[in-house]
């Protein structure tokens, strides 16, 4: 227990047996959802269902990038929101989320990587971004431990910059949601299942839980990997697969990289902790799974990339890995707002790249729910946008694979 | 995660490429569906947690396609 800090940071109270809006998923994003309704709109009969423990999934998994230098205008525009968002969020939740701008790069490795990049640097500027192209000696500036050497397996022949990126530490972000929401007089409910959703003439009027039935006017789902699960009980389907995301961190150093390293070619982002460890993310197990673990050979892969990036970490141990499970959409971007049955709401799909939007993906879905129609950032990205072909296609176009 | 090809037995997942759900035709008459079907085959397939029957190519091996199943929730390979 941190010094200065109280017991608990909420209450844990029973649920009533009726709520205005019944949230499904103490996540990040559930959790900011729950207290933007109640900080912006006023709807404060609000309960958040955690089958869990609160902050027990993907918000504790990640590996803290934050950015917004997405290539399409509509993800631009979302991530932007929430780090804009970020930008204030310590003030505005009145604790401290250790947000630090330090920069992140994005490395290019072959001529086409340079081309995208630069693409995605001048539609980057154009929606008001801030992002630089930089040389490699440029990049060996920003991060002197980086090899930038022509002559490795991968040479960096530069690197997109976005110097408000940065890193956050993310249970802080989850406690500090919640106990904003809490002080609100949102319920979070912890170890409550949802195993039913009932449906009356096309309309979702309740949840069946663990802890019994709760009625609800409007049910928002917020539960990443395990998404599809919870729609399949109120007979939706949403085009959702669900996959181990594995990271690991290393054992604490003194601080050596100032900025966060990202590539998309060899599969790898790194950044430093506070504390000292190095955090790194791999890409997705290509395999369905809700096991939170992956396969080893996808460390492996992982590592002989940081190695090559880096020498100097060749002397670093791996304290631990772990997997958290991602909902990937067909375009890789998230599914936010109705849902072909009224009342019931999701936000989801946003598979590796949840965490930065936390603030944005919980203030535009209270919106949704509190106005019964998507709010204008969230639109673009409705669940109908698969049947009517307008997909907002970030797979590989987003500076890092998905 | 060992992998049973039908052909060439037990071999090290990192051989293998994934294919998702097995089982899902083409449809009949494509030109007959509504946008929404043709959405739902495009790109809905199942998510089970516990028992998926999926595909799997054994790209660095016999190259064959196969199906088993696996259960999505321990990763055990069922047959």
């Amino acid at each position: 227990m941190s010094e200065g800090q109280p017991d608990f940071l909420w209450r844990s109270p029973e649920p009533r047996r009726a709520y205005e809006v019944v949230i499904v998923g103490a996540g990040g994003h559930g959790l900011a959802t729950a207290y933007y309704l109640a900080r912006e709109h006023g709807i404060t009969d609000v309960a958040v269902l955690e089958k869990g423990w609160l902050a027990g999934g993907n918000i504790t998994r990640n590996t803290t990038v934050i950015r917004s230098n997405y290539l399409w205008d509509e993800s631009a525009a979302i991530y932007e929101h929430a780090l804009q968002l970020w930008e204030g969020l310590a003030e505005e939740l009145d604790y401290d989320l250790l947000f630090d701008q330090r920069g992140v790069l994005n490395l290019a490795h072959t001529l086409q990587d340079v081309r995208d990049s630069r693409r995605r640097v001048y539609a980057n500027r154009l929606s008001g971004i801030d992002a630089e192209w930089l040389e490699p000696e440029q990049v060996a500036e920003v991060c002197p431990i980086l090899d930038v050497s022509p002559d490795v397996r991968y040479p960096v022949l530069g690197a997109t910059y976005q110097p408000r990126g940065g890193i956050a530490r993310h249970e802080n972000v989850a406690w500090g949601y919640a106990r904003a929401a809490d002080a609100l007089g949102v319920d979070l409910v912890q170890e409550c299942e949802v195993t039913g959703i009932e449906v009356e003439r096309g309309r979702a009027v309740a949840v069946r839980t663990t802890l019994g039935r709760i009625a609800a006017g409007t049910i928002g789902l917020v539960a990443a990997g395990h998404s599809t699960l919870l729609a399949d009980l109120a007979g939706v389907r949403l085009p959702l697969q669900s996959h181990p995301l594995q990271a690991l961190v290393s054992e604490l150093y003194e601080q050596v990289l100032p900025c966060v390293v990202m590539s998309n070619a060899v599969h790898v982002y790194v950044s430093q902790a506070h504390k000292g460890e190095l955090v790194m993310g791999a890409g997705i197990d290509a395999y369905n799974s809700y096991a939170q673990r992956g396969s080893f050979h996808v460390i492996e892969r992982q590592l002989a990339a940081a190695l090559e990036l880096f020498p100097l970490f060749a002397s670093a141990s791996v304290l631990r890995t772990w997997g958290g499970i991602v909902d990937v959409s067909p375009d890789a971007s998230p599914i936010l707002g109705p849902t072909p049955v009224d009342g019931l709401y999701v936000n989801c799909g946003w598979g590796t790249g949840g965490f930065k939007a936390t603030p944005a993906s919980g203030r535009t879905f209270a919106w949704t729910l509190a106005h019964g129609e998507p709010h204008a950032l969230a639109a673009p990205f409705s669940l109908d946008r698969f049947a009517t072909g307008a997909l907002v296609d970030e797979h590989g176009a987003a500076a890092v694979a998905h | 995660m060992l992998i049973p090809c039908p052909w060439c037995g037990e071999r090290d997942e990192l051989e293998f490429s994934y294919g998702g759900e097995a089982g899902v035709p083409y449809p009949a008459d494509p030109a007959a569906l509504t946008d929404g079907e043709w959405a739902a085959y495009l790109f809905v397939r199942a998510n089970p947690k516990g028992p998926f029957r999926e595909r799997w190519v054994h790209a660095h091996g016999c190259r064959r396609w196969f199906d088993l199943t696996r259960d999505t929730a321990t990763h055990e390979i069922l047959g």
